[in-house]
């Protein structure tokens, strides 16, 4: 590749590679093309962030408070520096500008403590030594005072009269329009008029609902190696979800100007929104600046649980009116978002949670509120369905209340008022492309169901590893019962409310060893997503070529945005289509300056490049790609934007806010033991609607995925917090639960495909929408087989015994 | 302290070892083996499942002074541990990567669609043929343990797969290509017997 400086840096022994797919590969979109990056991942040779490695690296350790909200009164190092095998120790005190937060839309987080703390797990020192294990013990002998503060904890506490400030003298722009300096930010939106509309209703239902903290837990830690260069810049591989995003807030901090902190995706071992914020990154940078040396952190897992922002915990009042012919008349409801100590994307989340909270239903008259708290609970931010999710869980519950007090099944309640193409949302945005709700449920609804009692084996019994229990062997099916459960839910795709949000591609195009290749180069972050496949797959279409070549992730390409909200097919995939397109108009002009006086078809027909030639439209072949770049390249890198999106009204919440929908329905099939209190999943059937699937095993892969993320949230994960003390309680996958293989059943998957005209080859961003509806889908299940209320996740064996 | 025991068939030393070390640790650091995943360090997601003399373990939970003479079959050996096994068996000690070669270690692109650059134990490739491997942190650690399991039971049912499996954590997923992926193995296997007239 041309145009790539020279690394002022050494490289490290261990980074990532060009993946390059030929040979008999299947080809372009629409097929089930495999990962270009699979054999390495499944050779142990891909080089994920924490498998970097250099010569003569240290590593690097974060010291963390270990209370909630403190004064530092004093922070000793002496000891810690003087341990053998220790180069480096710093602390706020050590921070080289006058720049010593960072933030993605509100700086308001620090690099270290300074001061104090504001929640438990909060980086206050970091020490970098020559084994891992000499860098903790050195950090455990560093001396920190604290005198402890009052907690803010709950909306009630941070808005009583004389709360503490969680941030004592806040700037940022959304300080003008909340109601107390602990809210992040309030988004009402208010339409028709619900007070008036709740008159006409026949029942009303109102609800009140808790969604527990649920965290990423992805699997590959928070880790990467900061290498110093000699023009006094650093090179950074690390794990990320958007590396220009992570520069835009690493280079003030270092005092570098961004052309000097270089920095390269390293593979990332999942992310889904916690690697939105900055992790080590920073502290990784500095360390190596410091000693001169390259400086690897890896997080352990406890360290994982304080190094990333959680999915918001919720409280949600729900009120619904309908009629007594099934229709709804109107809903108010109110949403409180627990943000923790620090804003991170608690802005953006809200504005989802409101724009989103009706649901994929009609409901003219409208009275919403949301709001994200600071609290001295740990910070919360992004993550899959992004406060989407929060709300769904509420609505799907409301709709089965109303369907029950109708008297109405609850399927054909939700479709009598599914909204659909044309349909005004509440922010009175018009929905323009499709919106098949009823459609996804009637699919959903329409899966044969697992047959009854699937544990009784023929004449052995039953096989306890099929039932609630599973091996723990407590039943052998007396007081199991089961339920059904259905649910849906609407997710914006993309950056909403006005944001900028573009990416950038690089193609190029050349002969190489007589064969076209075409090379791909973006920031987009590959985080497990597949979009290095799908990229490949875009630019065989659109270049007609096999070989493709994907470059590693950098910063020296232009921003891709994040790999997050859905958005990064439809937008980093639509720069690659986009670019693509251009380099095959240039393709096309060498042809025509080459061979065009040989056939009038190179002036008059449409041209396209297939299968390494230049044909017509009408399949005649002019010349070979080969023949036509010899000894030329085609180059460009450009940016590409989707449809401008707008802010919301800050009184109303009026605005076309979002630039795409994304639907997905579940049936969830459970059995309950109700003696002991134990579910099991027997069945997650989803249905979703994904405008045009490019990679239709990926898209069927990313179903699965987040209909499991969502089952965990239903059953069995959150991090829970002490109330009285701030603390997290459970930091480890002891206590922390994802589901396993055992807790999670067979996921069948109907992938519908409604072009949105608006967006690249009609696709639809996938990756949350199944992680919306699978959580109440399960619930739905799990009061249908118990007759419970149960408003809370993740549901409990003393919520379903009563114990 | 030193260790010395036996990985992908080679003899290997470490020097220096840290009686705290895990055999993790020792793999991924000192040897050059990165493959063996650190994700949890706690012996919860079985991303650092290897052999141990033939049983499977999480590499993280195992002191490095306990594998001393011992013989570690990691994911990089997966390949040539099948081969072998379905071969019948390793001279010991000439086959699988040297100490050197797992310094000199860099990832090389390769063509996962063809497998043309590499070989692969039937299981490897039957996770990438059934889409089993998303982000991949958790795939070194299933693929050792999914190899163990078809190696003990060629054709498992799906309850034989779970509970095999059920140490291994994957987040990205939600295992059902998974499943797929070790039912496509065995049943490749089967075709291979089939073949064979056996
Ligand atoms: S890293 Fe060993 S079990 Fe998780
Ligand atoms: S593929 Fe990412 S954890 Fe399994």
């Amino acid at each position: 590749m041309t145009g790539t400086p020279p690394r002022a840096a050494t490289a490290p022994d261990r980074a990532p590679t060009n993946l390059t797919q030929g040979g008999k590969t299947k080809a372009g979109i629409g097929e089930s093309t495999l990962r270009p990056d699979g054999t390495l991942k499944v050779t142990g040779e891909f080089a994920y962030s924490s498998d970097m490695w250099h010569e003569d690296m240290l590593w690097g350790f974060t010291l963390r408070s270990t209370v909630a909200h403190a004064e530092i009164v004093s922070i000793d190092t002496a000891e810690a520096l003087a341990t053998p095998g220790v180069y480096s120790v710093l602390t706020y005190d050590d921070l080289p500008t006058d720049v010593k937060n960072y933030g993605l839309e509100i700086q308001d987080t620090p690099v270290l403590a300074h001061g104090k703390v504001r929640h438990h797990g909060e980086p206050v020192a970091l020490v970098a030594a020559d084994h891992p294990e000499t860098a903790r013990r050195a950090a455990a002998k560093i001396r920190i005072e604290y005198a402890e503060l009052p907690l803010v904890t709950d909306e009630a506490t941070a808005t009583a009269e004389g709360a503490p400030l969680v941030h004592e003298h806040r700037t940022d722009h959304h300080i003008g329009h909340v109601p107390h300096p602990n809210i992040v930010h309030r988004q009402p939106i208010i339409r028709g008029n619900a007070a008036e509309a709740a008159k006409k209703a026949d029942v009303i239902v109102s609800g009140e609902y808790v969604f527990g903290m649920q965290d990423q837990a992805f699997l590959g830690p928070e880790s990467g190696l900061a290498v110093p260069g000699e023009d006094g810049g650093v090179d950074l591989y690390v794990a990320t979800q958007w590396l220009h995003s992570d520069l835009r807030q690493i280079a003030p901090v270092l005092g570098l100007p961004e052309e000097k902190v270089r920095m390269t995706l390293s593979g990332v071992g999942g992310a889904f929104g916690g690697r939105e914020d900055l992790s080590m990154q920073i502290h990784a940078c500095l360390l190596a600046l410091r000693t001169g040396k390259p400086v690897k952190i890896v997080y352990n897992r406890f360290e994982s649980f304080f190094g990333h922002v959680h999915r918001h915990p919720a409280k949600l009042w729900y009120e619904h009116g309908a009629t007594k012919d099934g229709k709804l008349t109107h809903l108010k409801c109110r949403i409180v978002l627990d943000g923790g100590a620090y804003a991170s994307a608690s802005p953006a989340v809200v504005g989802n949670a409101s724009s989103l909270a009706v649901g994929p239903y009609v409901v003219d008259d409208v009275d919403i509120e949301a709001i994200a708290l600071y609290s001295n609970n740990p910070p919360c931010g992004a993550m899959r369905g992004f406060g989407a999710v929060q709300a769904c869980f509420a609505y799907e519950a409301q709709m089965d209340k109303v369907a029950k007090k109708l008297g109405m099944d609850p399927v054909e309640f939700r479709q009598l008022n599914a909204m659909e193409q044309g349909t005004i949302m509440p922010t009175g945005q018009p929905v323009d492309s499709p919106a098949p709700v009823a459609e996804l449920l009637r699919r959903v609804k329409a899966m044969p169901l697992p047959p009854e009692q699937q544990w009784l084996t023929a004449g052995a019994g039953a096989d306890v590893r099929a039932l609630p229990g599973g091996l723990s062997n407590t039943t052998h099916g007396e007081g199991v019962v089961r339920g059904v459960g259905y649910a849906v839910g609407i997710k914006n795709v993309g950056f909403s409310e006005g944001f900028d949000d573009y990416s950038t591609a690089r193609v190029r195009m050349e002969v190489v060893g007589g064969e076209p290749v075409a090379t791909v180069h973006t920031a987009m972050a590959e985080v497990g997503q597949g979009g290095v496949t799908v990229h490949a797959q875009i630019a065989r279409t659109e270049l007609g070529v096999q070989q493709v070549t994907i470059q590693p992730a950098d910063t020296q390409v232009g921003s891709a945005g994040s790999t997050s909200a859905s958005r990064q097919t439809y937008v980093t995939g639509g720069a690659v289509k986009n670019t693509c397109e251009h380099v095959r108009e240039q393709v096309l002009g060498i042809g025509r300056r080459k061979f065009g006086t040989y056939h009038p078809a190179w002036a008059t027909a449409e041209l396209l490049l297939e299968g390494g030639k230049v044909v017509t439209d009408g399949g005649e072949v002019l010349a070979t790609l080969a023949d036509v770049l010899e000894g030329e390249a085609v180059d460009l890198e450009l940016e590409w934007r989707h449809r401008p999106t707008e802010p919301l009204d800050l009184r109303t919440g009026q605005g076309n806010g979002h630039v795409q929908y994304s639907f997905a329905a579940h049936r969830a099939v459970v059995e309950v033991d109700t003696e002991l209190g134990l579910v099991k999943v027997i069945e997650l059937a989803c249905a979703q609607d994904v405008g045009k699937a490019l990679n239709p095993l990926s898209v069927v892969g990313q179903i699965q995925g987040g209909t499991t993320q969502g089952l965990g949230v239903a059953v069995m994960e959150e991090i829970i917090v002490d109330p009285k003390t701030a603390k997290v309680k459970n930091p480890s996958f002891t206590d922390y639960l994802i589901p396993t293989i055992l807790d999670t059943p067979t996921i069948p998957v109907d992938v519908l495909e409604l072009a949105d005209e608006h967006a690249p080859y009609g696709l639809r961003g996938i990756g949350e929408a199944p992680t919306l509806s699978s959580t109440p889908a399960v619930l739905a299940a799990i009061r249908d087989a118990t007759g419970l209320e149960l408003n809370k996740t993740p549901v409990r064996p003393e919520h379903l015994t009563g114990t | 302290m030193r260790v010395t025991f036996t990985v992908n068939g080679r003899r290997q030393e470490a020097d220096d070892v840290w009686e705290g070390e895990s055999l993790l640790y020792v793999l991924r650091e000192r040897m050059g083996l990165p493959g063996s995943k650190n994700a949890c360090e706690q012996g919860e997601c079985g991303s650092c499942t290897v052999r141990l003399d033939g049983v499977p373990v999480c590499s993280c939970l195992v002191a490095a002074g306990q594998v001393e003479g011992r013989d570690v079959v990691t994911v990089e050996g997966l390949a040539d541990f099948a081969r072998q096994r379905a071969e019948g068996g390793c001279a010991s000690g000439v086959c699988g990567t040297g100490l050197d070669e797992a310094q000199q270690w860099q990832a090389r692109p390769t063509d996962s669609q063809t497998g043309e650059h590499a070989e692969l134990a039937p299981i490897q490739q039957a996770f990438i043929d059934a889409g089993a491997v998303q982000c991949g942190f958790c795939t070194p650690g299933l693929l050792v343990a999914a190899d163990e399991l078809l190696e003990r039971n060629d054709s498992p049912s799906d309850a034989d797969i779970r509970e095999a499996l059920s140490g291994n954590l994957c987040r990205c997923t939600g295992y059902e290509k998974i499943l797929d992926a070790v039912r496509l193995a065995a049943a490749r296997g089967e075709q291979h017997t089939a073949g064979q007239g056996a």
